[in-house]
């Protein structure tokens, strides 16, 4: 289907603006639902592929769904749309904590927020998890990267270049 | 705090290690997306280069999630708050830019075919290390806060919400803001 790149950055300005903590949902509402530019069984195939490409989810999605529709100035577009307009409210957000973030009740306003965010990220790593499969093997693999990472602080590279390895050749060996 | 003002050139002494190191951190986000480099980000610029406080960088975090919009512009403000304008501009991009550019090349080359047993070893074998590294996160952010007991019971009653109903997340972070300015947390 033909969408020039101006639909497309309208469309995923639209998604963006709409995706309070978390854009995905918004995503396939807009792109399937409402605009019907994608059907319900090509969604998850752009989606797994996204996850599966190194970088931002949404952003690889957004990209491959403009190239595919108009080329480069499409992946441009779409990915413009996906970031432009939240870059200037969470800048303009940022300045406001600049000025007034010295300020005691916004000190403990964020200091609140930080810590429901926290539980957030904890909530989707236990939602994650939970699809994992219950083998000694992949919960040895979690348990170091988080220790490594988390508790200890060593650097993702270091941390990655040692478990790594390991968690793809018991995979390939089929080893859970 | 910021030296957004005093963008001379020796901004590009920070600015460029900063861009080098979350641009190879991007292509490292595979699967959970940049949630799980927070972490090494955070290494990176509060303990590593003292560029920021871990308070900060947990303010930025909270700021973009708050805010709508895909969750890694808190790597725009974490760039603003290390050097200013340049250092959201290049951060933003430094983040953006290497995926893009690996999608499109993956897209022209690949039609649609299904991956092999090599690819299916690497994303089933890098599945549980991307969760350890998001349980990282929360582990990360929530020390990077005040740590106390009233901070755990919000960051534990989100999580707990959030597994156990339909709610809009984001109401969570109403609630803990809340929670902040009454003086619980």
């Amino acid at each position: 289907m033909k969408i020039s790149p101006l639909q497309l950055f309208i469309a995923f300005s639209q998604m963006a603006l709409s995706g309070f903590g978390g854009v995905l949902p918004f995503a396939y509402r807009a792109l399937v639902e409402r605009r019907r530019w994608l059907s319900a069984e090509e969604f998850p195939k752009l989606l797994a592929l996204s996850q599966v490409m190194p970088g931002p989810t949404i952003c690889n999605l957004s990209v491959m769904f403009g190239y595919r529709s108009a080329g480069l100035s499409g992946a441009a577009a779409a990915l413009g749309g996906m970031i432009a307009l939240p870059i200037a409210i969470v800048l303009a957000l940022g300045i406001g904590y600049q000025q007034f973030g010295d300020l005691p009740p916004v000190r403990r306003a964020l200091a609140g927020m930080s810590a429901a965010v926290a539980g957030l990220i904890v909530a989707t790593a236990v939602k994650m998890a939970r699809a994992m499969p219950r083998r000694i093997a992949p919960i040895c693999l979690l348990a170091l990267a988080f220790a490594g990472v988390g508790v200890m602080r060593f650097p993702l590279l270091a941390v990655m270049v040692f478990v790594a390895p390991i968690g793809i050749l018991l995979a390939w060996r089929e080893r859970w | 705090m910021v030296n957004s003002q005093s963008a001379d050139a020796p901004v590009w002494s920070i600015v460029g290690p900063m861009v080098a190191h979350f641009a190879m951190l991007s292509l490292m986000a595979i699967g959970g997306g940049v949630v799980m480099v927070a972490p090494e980000m955070q290494r990176y610029v509060v303990d590593a280069h003292h560029w920021i406080s871990a308070e900060q960088f947990s303010a930025a975090y909270a700021i973009a999630q708050a805010a709508p919009g895909p969750n890694l512009l808190f790597v725009t403000l974490v760039g603003w708050q290390v050097a200013g304008w340049t250092g959201a501009a290049a951060a933003t991009l430094a983040i953006l830019v290497p995926p893009a550019a690996l999608t499109i090349a993956m897209v022209r080359v690949s039609t649609n075919r299904a991956p092999g047993p090599l690819g299916r070893a690497v994303g089933k074998g890098l599945a549980p290390i991307s969760v350890g590294l998001v349980f990282a996160t929360g582990w990360i952010l929530f020390r990077g806060g005040s740590g106390d007991w009233t901070a755990a019971a919000v960051a534990l009653l989100a999580a707990f919400v959030v597994l156990r109903t339909k709610i809009n997340p984001v109401w969570m972070i109403a609630v803990g803001a809340a929670a902040g300015v009454m003086g619980l947390v």
